[in-house]
C-alpha cells in the first residue's frame, strides 16, 4: 500500500475540483484510487509515462483506432459513457478481423462532477474491459472549470493484433457480394433519445452496446472469405453503406423488409419522424462476403449470442452512381441517401 | 403493429394498383393531377416508392404543406435577429435551424457565431428553460399548420399559470383552408403560374384537428374532388382510387379516408383552446403563394405582453430570393424539383439553397433523398 493510498477519496460525497488535475498529489491520489485501482493490469502497474507492450506472436500486423465519447446522458438504459468508450474502440479495432488487446483512456472532466459517478463509470469501464479480454493500459486525466465541459468526456485508442494474410478492408468489397447485418437497428440511438424524452415502451428498449470481438472471431472461424467488416455507428446503416460504395466504387440493392428492426424501435420513428436507416448502433456488424458462401456466414453468426438475429439485407452490384438502392415493402424503390444534417446530436 | 403494418401490406398495395390503373385506364389516355397538399404525403410517396406502382396517367403535384418551406425569408431573419439579442434563448424545431434566411444566413450559423439557438422537440422544453433561467428571455419559434398550434396555445397557456415573465412566442402558425382556397381560385386564372388540379389528397393531421368541413368549399364551388388521406402508403394510394372514381363518375365532394383519426367537426376542443390564445391575422406572407389574407395567426391581446414581436424590436430589410431557385413555384405546384437548374447541383440537403431542400417534408429534400430526378451521388 502506498502512502497516497492511505487518504482515501471520499467517493461518495466527493466532488472533483482543479487540483485533481494540477499533476499533483490530488491528481495521483485520483489516478490511483478510482482508476488504477480497478483497471489493474501488469502496464499499467509499471506506472510508466507509456505503456510497454509485446506482441502476442511475431509478424502480426497492427490496428489502431481511435474515438472521443461525449455522450448526454452519461448513464442510459443499456450502458453508460465508460462501458460504451471500451465498446466503440473494440468495435472499431475487430472490424479489421484484429484481436483488441489494449486501450488507452483520456478523460476531460468538469470541475465539481461528483466521485461516485467518475468511479461508476471507472468500474463499469473495467467491467467491460475484461468482458472484451482488452487491458486499459494507459491513461490520463484533465480538468475543466465548471461551465467548461459538460460533466465527463472520454477518449479511449486501441490496439489490435492480426494474421498478415487476413485482409478485411472495405476496397475488397466488389459487385456480387453479399450484405449481411447481424441484428436489429436503431436500438442505441433510440434507447437514448428515448431516456432524453422520458419515453416508455411496452418492453424496455436498451441500447445494443456491446463488443464485437468475440462474434468477428466465431465469424473468421467459418472459413468463409469475408471482404470487409463495418459496424454502423453514427449515421447508422445507410451512411455506413454508402461510406462503402464510395470507397469501394460499387452500388448497393437492399431488401427493406429483410431488414430486422425492432418493433419499439419502428414505433418511436414514426413517432418522431426518424428513419431507423439513419439510426446509431453500438453493437451490430455489416460483412460482405461473396454471395456463394452468404449462407455459410449466415449461420455462423446466428450461432454467436451477438449475431443471433443476423439477415442477409442485400447485395452488391456494378453502380458507376454509388448509389444504395431499396426495395420498399410496397415494391417500389428508393434510394437510401447519406445521412443529412444532424438528427440525433451527442449519442456517443 | 396496429395502425402502421396493416397500412403497408404489400398484398393489398398490389390490389390497388390494379384497382388504380384499371380507373385510371377507364380515362382514355387522359392525365389526372391530384396534389398531395401535405409535405407528410410528399415523403411518404417517395419513401415507400409509391410513383413505381402508380400509372403514367396519374400525375401527383406537390403541394405547399411543409411549414418550414412556406416560411418566407424574412420571418426567418427576424427570428435570426431575436436571438442575437444579449440574454435572449430562441428555441425551436430542427429544421428550421438549417434554412437559409436573407445573405444565406441560417439560426445554425448564427448560434455557431454565437447567438444561444437550442433545438427542441415539444414547446413544453422552452417553458422548463425559462423557469430554470429567470435572467435569460426565452423565446419559442412557433411553425406549422393547424396540427402544431395547439401545442403552441398549450404552453402560451401554462407559461400565463406560471406567471413566467422570461417566455415569449414568435408566432408564425398558419392555416390550411386559405392556402388551399388560394390554389383553387389562382388555377381558375390562366394567366397565374398555378397549374389546374383535378382533386387534392386532403391533410391527414391537420384535418384531426380542423375537421373535413372547412374543405367542403373545394367540391361546392371549385367542383374539386378532395379526399383526406392518412400518412400511411396505403392511405395515400386508397386516397388516389377515390379520387379517380369521383373524377371518372364527374362527382366532386369530400370523401374522409382516414376516418380512424378524421371527423367532420375535428377535435373542437383543440379549436376552442387555439381561439382562446390566438387570433387571426388580416394578411401573412407564404414563399411562393404571397400574402394570403387571414392565413396566419398571432397572440391575441390578452396574451399579446407575451408576443416576442411586441416584446422586442427588429428590423428586416426586404430580401430577395436567389432568383435561380424555384422553391416558389415548385411551393405551387407550378414546377417540379427537377426543373430547378440548382436542385442535385448548388442546392442539396447539405448545402440548401432554397427551403424545400431543408426539411424532408419539402419536395426538393424528398426527390433528392430518395433518388428522383438525381444524375449522380
Amino acid at each position: 500500500m502506498t502512502l497516497l493510498q492511505e487518504k482515501p477519496l471520499n467517493i461518495p460525497q466527493g466532488r472533483i475540483d482543479m487540483t485533481h488535475g494540477s499533476g499533483g498529489r490530488a491528481s495521483a491520489r485520483l489516478i490511483e484510487q478510482v482508476f488504477a485501482s480497478v483497471f489493474d493490469n501488469p502496464a499499467l502497474a509499471e506506472s510508466n509515462d507509456q505503456a510497454r507492450l509485446t506482441l502476442p506472436e511475431p509478424g502480426m500486423r497492427l490496428a489502431f483506432s481511435s474515438d472521443s465519447f461525449v455522450i448526454f446522458p452519461l448513464f442510459f438504459p443499456g450502458g453508460d459513457i465508460g462501458s460504451l468508450a471500451v465498446h466503440g474502440t473494440v468495435n472499431d479495432v475487430a472490424m479489421a478481423g484484429a484481436k483488441p488487446l489494449w486501450l488507452s483512456a483520456g478523460f476531460i472532466i468538469e470541475e465539481g462532477f461528483p466521485l461516485s459517478d467518475l468511479d461508476r463509470i471507472a468500474r463499469s469501464m473495467a467491467a467491460a474491459a475484461h468482458n472484451c479480454g482488452v487491458s486499459i493500459v494507459t491513461g490520463d486525466t484533465k480538468v475543466v472549470e465548471k461551465g467548461k465541459a459538460d460533466g465527463l468526456y472520454i477518449n479511449t485508442a486501441g490496439i489490435g493484433a492480426f494474421r498478415a494474410e487476413l485482409d478485411l478492408s472495405a476496397k475488397r468489397v466488389q459487385a456480387g457480394d453479399a450484405i449481411l447485418l447481424s441484428g436489429p437497428i436503431g436500438d442505441h440511438g433510440i434507447a437514448i433519445l428515448a431516456h432524453r424524452e422520458k419515453m416508455s415502451f411496452a418492453e424496455p428498449l436498451l441500447s445494443d452496446s456491446a463488443p464485437l470481438n468475440g462474434l468477428v472471431e466465431h465469424m473468421l472461424a467459418s472459413g468463409v472469405d469475408i471482404h470487409a467488416l463495418r459496424d454502423p455507428t453514427r449515421g447508422g446503416l445507410a451512411t455506413t453503406l454508402n461510406e462503402i460504395a464510395k470507397t469501394a466504387e460499387v452500388g448497393m440493392r437492399l431488401e427493406e423488409s429483410a431488414i430486422p428492426i425492432r418493433e419499439s424501435v419502428r414505433g418511436a420513428c414514426e413517432l418522431l419522424g426518424l428513419d431507423p436507416l439513419y439510426i446509431a448502433n453500438e453493437g451490430r456488424l455489416i460483412a460482405f462476403c461473396p454471395q456463394a458462401q452468404a449462407d455459410k456466414l449466415l449461420q455462423a453468426m446466428r450461432a454467436h449470442d451477438k449475431g443471433s438475429e443476423a439477415a442477409i439485407i442485400g447485395s452488391v452490384v456494378p453502380d458507376a452512381r454509388h448509389w444504395i438502392e431499396m426495395r420498399t415493402p410496397l415494391g417500389g424503390s428508393r434510394i437510401v441517401d447519406w445521412l443529412n444534417g444532424e438528427p440525433l446530436p451527442r449519442i456517443c | 403493429m396496429k395502425y402502421i403494418e396493416e397500412f403497408r401490406d404489400r398484398a393489398l398495395a398490389v390490389k390497388l394498383a390494379e384497382s388504380i390503373q384499371t380507373e385510371a385506364r377507364a380515362g382514355q389516355g387522359r392525365v389526372y393531377r391530384f396534389m398531395e397538399f401535405c409535405g407528410g404525403h410528399t415523403h411518404a410517396i417517395f419513401r415507400f416508392g409509391i410513383p413505381d406502382l402508380l400509372p403514367p396517367e396519374i400525375k401527383l403535384v406537390h403541394g405547399p404543406g411543409c411549414p418550414v418551406c412556406v416560411l418566407p425569408m424574412a420571418r426567418i431573419d427576424a427570428a435570426i435577429q431575436i436571438a442575437q439579442i444579449p440574454d435572449v434563448v430562441l428555441c425551436t424545431y430542427g429544421d428550421m435551424m438549417r434554412v437559409p434566411g436573407g445573405k444565406r444566413l441560417s439560426l445554425m450559423k448564427a448560434k455557431a457565431a454565437g447567438a444561444d439557438v437550442r433545438m427542441i422537440t415539444s414547446p413544453s422544453e422552452a417553458v422548463t428553460l425559462a423557469q430554470n433561467n429567470p435572467h435569460k428571455q426565452i423565446v419559442f419559434f412557433a411553425i406549422g399548420f393547424e396540427t402544431t398550434t395547439p401545442p403552441t396555445a398549450v404552453v402560451l397557456k401554462q407559461a400565463r399559470a406560471l406567471g413566467l415573465k422570461n417566455f415569449s412566442v414568435f408566432c408564425n402558425h398558419v392555416l390550411t383552408p386559405p392556402a388551399l382556397a388560394w390554389l383553387l381560385e389562382s388555377g381558375k386564372d390562366q394567366s397565374a403560374d398555378v397549374p389546374e388540379l383535378d382533386g387534392f389528397i386532403g391533410p391527414s393531421h391537420v384535418s384531426a384537428i380542423i375537421g373535413t368541413k372547412p374543405y367542403e368549399i373545394a367540391a361546392t364551388a371549385y367542383g374539386k374532388p378532395v379526399v383526406i388521406a392518412g400518412f400511411e402508403p396505403l392511405d395515400v394510394m386508397q386516397s388516389i382510387l377515390m379520387l379517380l372514381r369521383q373524377v371518372n363518375s364527374g362527382q366532386a365532394k369530400v370523401e374522409n379516408e382516414y376516418a380512424r383519426a378524421v371527423t367532420r367537426e375535428g377535435n373542437v376542443k383543440a379549436q376552442v383552446l387555439m381561439r382562446e390564445v390566438l387570433t387571426l391575422r388580416d394578411s401573412f406572407e407564404w414563399r411562393g403563394l404571397g400574402w394570403l389574407p387571414h392565413s396566419g395567426l398571432r397572440l391575441n391581446d390578452a396574451f399579446s405582453d407575451m408576443d416576442a414581436e411586441q416584446r422586442f424590436s427588429f428590423n428586416v430589410e426586404d430580401v430577395r430570393e436567389n432568383r435561380a431557385c424555384q422553391c416558389p413555384a415548385i411551393l405551387r405546384g407550378a414546377k417540379e424539383p427537377a426543373d430547378c437548374p440548382l436542385f442535385g447541383k448548388a442546392c442539396t440537403p447539405d448545402n440548401p439553397i432554397g427551403s424545400c431542400m431543408v426539411s424532408s417534408e419539402g419536395s426538393c429534400a424528398a426527390w433528392y433523398s430518395y433518388g428522383r430526378g438525381r444524375q449522380g451521388n
